[in-house]
């Protein structure tokens, strides 16, 4: 067996600390389905961003069919026989099928004019050359997914490519575009391709795979044929670690329900269903975490909890009145907080003052603002306290959101969500990418908003935060609650593992 | 109303709707070329402006119509190139750009006109040359044909042409495949190693080539001369014009054709006690009512998300 | 290195300054190239506007239509709608107004208010055309505004030549308003009206209005981060169309001030452009209502010199337009500068960290 590529040492550290590759090893042999398994921030979508000539390594080198290689963008890559499939289909919706193969590369006659016979038939060889049928003078957006991704696998082929890297395929597949796909990718081994396979999704992972490669925390954890591993193991390996969290004291009161969801139907703009029939509570005095992998649905469910997005079906009862189909605004006068997922998003406008952002769901109550006009004197003074009480380290409250660091423009947010008393507090990622400090900072403000009686709905791809600070917890899988735990004592993310990755449920 | 009905509907009626439409669909190609490729250019009232003047500068100059057509290009390709620039390499919001491009071309023009012709309202004083009138051998004998399509001048059929030129490379051109993939998915474009900018550049250059020859035209067909803002909003119709044609080659030439009606129209109803005024604003009226009738069918159909 | 600072602070006002003082050193360049008598036409054209009390009359009244315009732009650019069409609310409410003043009689006392309120309920409707497209169905604000403001032309041309034409006078222009309707020129010698004082006025009012009502918040949020606004429970439907309608009503208002102030009569029979002034110096000002005040009086100033010059020399006063457009392209070209304030904010990020390193 040949080795195509050989990834020695690499090390990746990001201009703002993050180590995300921390001395990756391992090899691909030609003519295998080589998966690669992590959870997110493992390090997995770094290491194919530098493979790919995204991302440049601090330390290591690669060696590709035997040769050192350093690319310096994706074309370079692609000129070396590598292509790569993204998530997100790089297509032109309205150009045909052929057009979109031969963009860049496209046949000519007379030097000047687009030989657009030729490009059918170009186009034509090389979806027969590896049995991938598609319509060739169809347009991209009259296709459905699956179809598309078979023309950026053939767009990556007829560029000569001989190493396929695959990200997450089969996450906007239905189950039969992946039995096509999988034979697609089958065939294409037979034709001598190697194939790199990034998924969640350890049922796949088995299904095809001849090797396996498991990432944690930036490092290799195993490499190993897929057929020595089951997937309970695959799933152990991917996250369990040694216990390194405290988990918080228990709440001293645990209430009567606060927020009640029922039954949450959603289907997206690509009429894919993501939410499939959401349920549970959330009590007075308790935190339910929800783990899960990104993508499975809790970004439409955070929007739909909080009014930014409507649900095709279901009911959301908050303090005991139905808020389903409420504004933003109505919502949050039920007393609920949101600490979005995109800070930079949707929980500041980072061009305005501190002060401006920290009011932007009270300026228009009492004393914030007096009649028509908005108070600023008193403004001023409550920002200098509100950054005060929760360490928000800048000049002034006149500084803009700009000037501060990930870490103190989160904390601008927890002030703002946290300061008002929440019955309900909603938090999607709330300690993503800031820096230590401030994270427990975040963590110790939550578990006190919950000893004073707030519900909290704590939706983390973060598995430490799931465990320091959850009463219960939920697993979500592919837009459904697929395990509860209402004990969450002694539980480790070996237990949690397998329900979140697609392995397990309950029944 | 007979003798009207029956002017309206003559061969004059077409000969003239031609004549009136020509300006306005020059600049309607530039601007739909340019938002094929993504970006929305507002300039080409500018750069009409600027290749108008230049080529009855030019033709007085040097007596040459070749020199006049060759320097209005260029003229109106580098007024393109500015906005190019201003824009891809040093980030300027394309729409402040190009205003403040059509005030320079505006002030410029008058400036120049008062060097060169001593006059500001007009260069009429300069002995410039005009592109010449096509009478079209056989057509011209058909009785009612000839009158509405022979003896047009040369740059009317040149119009006419360019719209199957801008077919053409749109559509049978590598460079075209790339503006449309550019303005349709950047990213996708960029993935194949396609010069994102590089294309637009390229779009704004050739929106830059059409839009001059409809200067030239003005200044040089329409009339004999160069007048301060004489293009008179044109620019901005075009955008309208090619926006009605979905930006295609044949929408935009109906699109354009639609307000040369109109504008004919007014013409001949002056005649009629119905204010010219009220007819003229129907074009633009019937812009905001079909831009508002296509986002309205475009939120029914996507389901009304966030 | 106190300076770099400062410098880093005010870094878009600086780079505002420096591109004005470009268009001025571009326009004395211009002025040398062209005039025979380069010193005596650069000093018309800097010093003019103050040579005589006329003169600085005209910089005056020249600025107060520009400053409406501004200040009906600036609302809607600072909820980041992009609507041009000030220049047909201008326009609009101009006609409209003259005629409603000519149609209807109110006493004298409040005769210019109602007037004035009726041209700036044009305007708003005017505004609220784009805004509710825009709000509702997505529909691009600048193409529909632009057109809007064509339609505005014909019809306020309409109106006053088929329906309050003076067809006594030579051109073709409305009936004279009555006299309790004009604003009242105050200073003698000059043509200064009670509008400046109005518009002025407004300034303040809309400087009020963004920076301490609560829609001024909103708005102000809005033109930030549409998705912070909405998240925050702002009603960003509502913004857009306000955002846009207040900015009419301003137009309308400021049209009529200039025909009830300078004109007295409806006589435009071409677009003054005072809505495209009013972007050119809400660029310049930075859709801030006070700045606005000095970019319309540096406009003013520009073209009342340019005009100056133009009287008593040979460089024509389109000059000035020319260094208008320099003056905007630079303001707008964000990569301008942005390579010295990279450099700026590198070294400052560098000297803090070796003076925390210390501090520890």
């Amino acid at each position: 067996m040949d080795t195509i590529l050989s990834i020695r040492n690499i090390v990746k550290v990001y201009p703002n600390g993050v180590v995300a590759n921390k001395g990756i090893s391992f090899d691909i042999e030609k003519n295998t389905i080589h998966a690669l398994v992590g959870e997110n921030g493992a390090g997995k979508t770094t290491l194919m961003k530098i493979l790919f000539g995204i991302e440049k390594p601090q330390e290591g080198k690669i060696i590709y069919k035997g040769k050192e290689v350093h690319f310096k963008s994706p074309l370079d890559a692609i000129h070396n026989g590598i292509g790569m499939v993204h998530q997100h289909l790089m297509l032109a919706p309205d150009l045909t099928v052929a057009e979109n193969l031969t963009l860049g590369i496209e046949p000519r006659k007379w030097k000047v004019f687009l030989d657009t016979k030729k490009a059918v038939d170009i186009a034509k060889r090389v979806s027969e050359e590896f049995g991938m049928e598609v319509p060739l003078e169809k347009r991209v957006r009259d296709l459905p997914i699956g179809i598309r991704q078979r023309v950026e696998i053939l767009k990556a082929l007829l560029r000569n490519a001989e190493l396929l890297i695959l990200d997450e395929p089969t996450a906007v597949l239905t189950p039969q575009e992946t039995e096509v796909l999988f034979k697609t990718l089958f065939d294409l081994k037979k034709h001598g391709k190697t194939i790199i396979f990034i998924s969640h999704k350890l049922k796949e992972v088995k299904a095809i795979a001849d090797r396996v490669t498991v990432i944690r925390d930036g490092k290799v954890i195993a490499t190993e044929d897929a057929g020595n591993l089951t997937e309970h193991e695959i799933a152990e390996l991917m996250v369990g670690r040694e216990i390194r969290f405290e988990r918080i004291p228990p709440s001293p009161k645990v209430g009567a329900p606060l927020l009640k969801v029922k039954n949450i139907r959603y289907r997206n703009k690509e009429n894919v269903e993501v939410l499939k029939g959401v349920s549970f509570e959330v009590r007075s005095g308790e935190i339910l975490g929800v783990a899960g992998v990104e993508g499975n649905g809790q970004t439409e469910l955070v929007e739909i909890l909080t009014g930014l997005r409507k649900a095709d079906e279901g009911s959301i009862v908050i303090n005991g009145e139905e808020v389903i189909g409420k504004t933003p605004r109505e919502i949050r006068e039920k007393g609920v907080s949101h600490i979005p997922e995109d800070r930079m998003k949707n929980g500041v406008a980072e061009n305005a003052k501190i002060k401006e952002n920290l009011i932007v769901d009270r300026y228009y109550k009492n004393p914030f603002s007096k009649g028509m006009f908005v108070d600023w004197k008193f403004i001023t003074k409550y920002s200098a306290k509100l950054m005060k009480d929760f360490n928000v380290l800048a000049t002034s409250p006149d500084a803009l959101v700009s000037s501060l660091s990930g870490g103190n423009i989160q904390k601008v947010v927890v002030a703002r969500e946290l300061s008002m008393n929440p019955s309900v507090i909603i938090a999607d990622q709330p300690v993503r990418g800031i820096d230590v400090g401030s994270e427990e900072l975040v963590h110790r403000l939550l578990k006190e908003a919950r000893d004073k009686g707030s519900a909290i709905f704590l939706v983390s791809a973060d598995l430490d935060e799931v465990l320091e600070l959850s009463s219960r917890i939920i697993v979500i899988y592919n837009g459904e609650i697929v395990a509860r735990f209402d004990d969450v004592e002694g539980l480790t993310g070996k237990d949690l593992g397998p329900y979140m990755l697609g392995v397990k449920r309950e029944a | 109303m007979n003798p009207l009905l029956k002017s309206i509907f003559s061969a004059n009626f077409v000969f003239a709707t031609l004549r009136v439409t020509t300006p306005i669909l020059f600049p309607a190609i530039g601007v739909a070329i340019t938002s094929l490729s993504g970006s929305v250019n507002i300039a080409l009232e500018g750069i009409m402006l600027v290749s108008a003047f230049t080529g009855v500068v030019v033709s007085a100059f040097t007596g040459s119509l070749w020199l006049a057509l060759i320097f209005g290009i260029l003229a109106g390709v580098g007024m393109a190139a500015l906005l190019g620039y201003f824009h891809l390499n040093l980030k300027a919001d394309i729409i402040i750009a190009a205003i403040a491009l059509n005030m320079f071309a505006s002030g410029i023009t008058v400036f120049l006109t008062y060097i060169f012709a001593h006059d500001k309202g007009t260069t009429s004083s300069l002995k410039s040359l005009v592109f010449p009138s096509v009478k079209i051998p056989i057509i011209d004998k058909i009785p009612v044909i000839g009158r509405m399509f022979s003896g047009l001048n040369i740059l009317t059929y040149v119009a006419l042409i360019s719209v199957i030129v801008f077919y053409y490379i749109v559509y049978k051109t590598p460079l075209g495949l790339r503006i449309r993939a550019v303005g349709q998915n950047p990213d996708a474009a960029e993935s194949v190693g396609v010069d994102v900018k590089k294309v637009k550049m390229y779009s704004l250059l050739l929106s830059g080539f059409f839009g001059a020859l409809g200067g030239l035209y003005l200044s040089m067909g329409y009339v004999s001369w160069f007048s301060r803002d004489m293009t008179a909003g044109r620019g901005f119709i075009a955008i309208a014009a090619a926006s009605i044609g979905g930006n295609l080659p044949l929408g935009t030439f109906f699109g354009s054709l639609l307000f040369g009606i109109v504008n004919t129209l007014a013409i001949f109803l002056a005649t009629l006690k119905v204010p010219s005024e009220l007819i003229q604003m129907i074009p633009y009226v019937t812009t905001v009512l079909v831009l508002a009738v296509y986002a309205i069918q475009k939120s029914v159909r996507s389901g009304g998300e966030e | 290195m106190k300076i770099e600072k400062f410098i880093l602070k005010y870094f878009d006002m600086i780079r505002t300054i420096i591109a004005v003082l470009i268009g001025v050193m571009v326009s004395v360049l211009v002025i040398y190239i062209i005039s025979k008598s380069p010193g005596h036409s650069l000093m018309y054209f800097l010093t003019g506007p103050f040579m005589t009390r006329g003169r600085i009359g005209n910089l005056l009244e020249t600025a107060t239509p520009i400053l409406f315009g501004g200040l009906a732009v600036s609302v809607p650019f600072q909820a980041s709608q992009f609507n041009v069409g000030q220049e047909g609310a201008i326009y609009l409410g101009a006609a409209l107004g003259t005629a409603f003043a000519l149609s209807f009689h109110f006493p004298a006392f409040m005769y210019a208010v109602v007037v004035l309120a009726f041209a700036g309920l044009i305007g708003a409707g005017w505004g609220y055309i784009p805004g509710i497209l825009k709000a509702k169905w997505k529909v691009d604000e600048l193409v529909s505004s632009l057109m809007m403001n064509y339609v505005a032309y014909f019809l306020g041309l309409y109106m006053i030549n088929y329906h309050f034409r003076d067809k006594s006078a030579g051109f073709l222009v409305s009936y004279e308003l009555p006299h309790p309707v004009w604003l009242k020129q105050f200073i003698p010698g000059t043509r200064i009206h009670l509008g400046i004082i109005l518009a002025v006025v407004f300034a303040f009012l809309v400087y009020y209005f963004l920076y301490h009502t609560k829609l001024g918040y909103e708005i102000r949020m809005t033109g930030f981060n549409l998705h912070f606004a909405k998240y925050g429970g702002i009603n960003t439907f509502k913004v857009i169309v306000l955002s846009q309608v207040i900015g009419g009503f301003i137009a309308g208002v400021g049209g009529m001030v200039e025909v009830m102030g300078i004109h007295h009569r409806f006589n435009w029979q071409m677009s003054p452009g005072y809505g495209w002034d009013g972007v050119v110096v809400a660029i310049i000002g930075h859709n801030h209502p006070l700045l606005i005040i000095l970019a319309s009086l540096f406009l003013a100033y520009l073209r009342v010199g340019g005009q100056v010059m133009n009287l008593l020399s040979d460089v024509p006063s389109e000059m000035v337009t020319v260094i208008e457009s320099i003056i905007i392209l630079l303001i707008t070209a964000e990569a301008f500068l942005s390579q010295w304030k990279y450099r700026i904010t590198v070294k400052q990020a560098a000297l803090k960290e070796v003076s925390d390193e210390s501090a520890t």
